[in-house]
């Protein structure tokens, strides 16, 4: 088997200026060693190792079917909702095998959007108490209460206020995936996935997406998948660089972005690719 | 290859064209001193023109490449030294013209002192910048940090040329306004060099990606 690719990312020099205390490095929250992953008899992953840093963003590019997707999909084990796939190596959430967790409570505790904003024909309140109502959670918050949180922390609220009992297929398309994002918010994620969240929506509405992830990270953890390598370049803390099913780099985005150490990795964020 | 990728090369070509442009003028601008040459001074000062044509050129082009295609990589260090490469080069050939404009003063009067260490220095300058150049050309960050030690020798001949130049200006005041003309071009050279060290400097950073400027203040 082939060596997985180097994935845990080497921090500069941190101290704080008095030299008093040390800096609080943050925590791993998740953590793959040596993932594959096949799609039948295909495999779409090899030898993934990387580790997913507490309240960080962390963004993962790469062509199309290079394996990003499938890699995130396997964090929450959505993955398994697609038939005969099989999954190998270990996955841990907090230090836990995630196969060893309640799915329906890594799910809760690992959110996720996906590409098209993808609300549900109902009002926007409902939309967002939806997973609440589900999960029977969070007695201590009136339901209202929780809604209107969610939708702040998602930058909607001012816009729909409102309209709460309004469709929320009458949104626009960025205000559409903003729903979706309050909504996978409303149960308190650790870990928030996204799957390019933004391909749909035009730059305003991408900027407002940005932003409000760099907001939320001081509250959760967010892996993001984007075609859009400005936009890793923006928001992300780490990058990962997947090509053909491997992790080829994987390091702190500045680095990735000014001199990336892999040539495979210079060829595609240059755009030379093939 | 795609069209960024010709954009780069030509940019990188025009650098090329200016490099040698400067290098020319440098050249010349220290033959017409050592020779009494006005016509080649002239010629100095004509050139100019043609470098400052250079230096708009260039800052366009590179405008252009950052504003249209968000590089990154080695195409972004690239296009920052480009523009520091670009300054750099210009400021050299002003160094050269006022070479050239002492130059064509000196022709006018005796000779202070027989041209020993300037001609010296000048190569050793005219070395730098084309060792520098050519590891632009090369991307090679080995051949650029052979570069920056000469700068030492440089400073030193500057040094001699000042003590030398002040002993004949205080046993011969008469002879002043020529040493003192003597005095800046051996100051424009060690200025030369500089810049010179400058674009070694930016060459590390093109193919190595690490800062290696002001190492003292980057451990404050």
């Amino acid at each position: 088997m082939e060596l997985a690719a180097v994935t845990t990312i080497k921090e500069p020099a941190t101290s704080d200026p008095a030299g008093e205390k040390p800096v609080e490095k943050p925590l791993l929250k998740l953590q793959a060693s040596n993932v594959n992953f096949f799609y039948g008899s295909y495999q779409a992953l090899h030898g993934i190792s990387l580790d997913i840093r507490e309240r960080r963003i962390t963004a993962l590019i790469g062509p199309s079917g290079c394996g990003k997707s499938t890699f995130l999909r396997a964090l929450n084990r959505i993955s398994e909702t697609i038939r005969q796939t099989r999954i190998e190596g270990r996955i841990t959430l907090d230090g836990i095998d995630i196969q060893s967790l309640d799915v329906t409570n890594l799910r809760r505790r690992v959110g996720m959007v996906f590409q098209r904003p993808n609300p549900f024909p109902k009002s926007i309140f409902d939309n967002v108490a939806y997973g609440v109502r589900i999960n029977g959670l969070d007695k201590r918050l009136p339901l209202k209460e929780i809604v209107e949180r969610s939708l702040h922390r998602a930058a909607l609220w001012d816009e729909v206020k409102d309209k709460l009992n309004d469709s929320a297929l009458a949104l626009s398309g960025g205000q559409q995936q903003r729903l979706c994002i309050a909504r996978a918010l409303a149960v308190d994620p650790e870990v928030l996935l996204l799957d390019e969240p933004c391909s749909s929506l035009d730059p305003i509405a991408t900027a407002k997406i940005e932003d409000l992830l760099f907001n939320l990270k001081d509250q959760c953890t967010i892996v993001i998948v984007t075609h859009n390598m400005q936009q890793a370049a923006r928001i992300a803390d780490e990058t990962g660089f997947f090509l053909m099913g491997k992790l080829i780099e994987f390091d702190r985005t500045e680095v990735m972005f000014k001199k990336p150490s892999k040539q495979e990795t210079e060829d595609y964020i240059t755009g030379r690719f093939g | 290859m795609r069209h960024f990728a010709v954009e780069l090369e030509e940019l990188n070509q025009a650098l090329l064209a200016m490099g040698a442009l400067v290098e020319s003028s440098i050249h010349c601008s220290v033959q017409a001193l050592v020779n009494r040459d006005e016509r080649m001074a002239r010629r100095v000062i004509e050139d100019e023109i043609r470098i400052n044509q250079m230096e708009l050129d260039i800052d366009a082009r590179v405008t252009r490449l950052l504003a249209l295609n968000q590089p990154v990589a080695g195409d972004l260090r690239l296009l920052i030294i480009a523009l520091k490469i670009n300054t750099d080069l210009e400021r050299m050939g002003d160094l050269a013209v006022n070479i050239a404009e002492r130059a064509i003063s000196l022709a006018k009067v005796p000779l202070v002192k027989p041209l020993i260490d300037t001609p010296r220095m000048a190569s050793l300058v005219e070395d730098m910048l084309h060792n520098s150049l050519d590891s632009f050309v090369k991307r090679d960050a080995a051949l650029a940090a052979t570069v920056l030690p000469a700068d030492d020798e440089v400073d030193s001949i500057r040094d001699n040329i000042y003590s030398e130049l002040l002993e004949v200006m205080q046993s011969n005041p008469t002879v002043v306004p020529s040493a003192i003309h003597l005095m800046f071009v051996a100051r424009n050279l060690e200025r030369i060099a500089d810049h010179t060290t400058n674009i070694a400097e930016d060459v590390i950073f093109l193919v190595r990606g690490i800062d290696i400027r002001h190492p003292a203040a980057q451990k404050l």
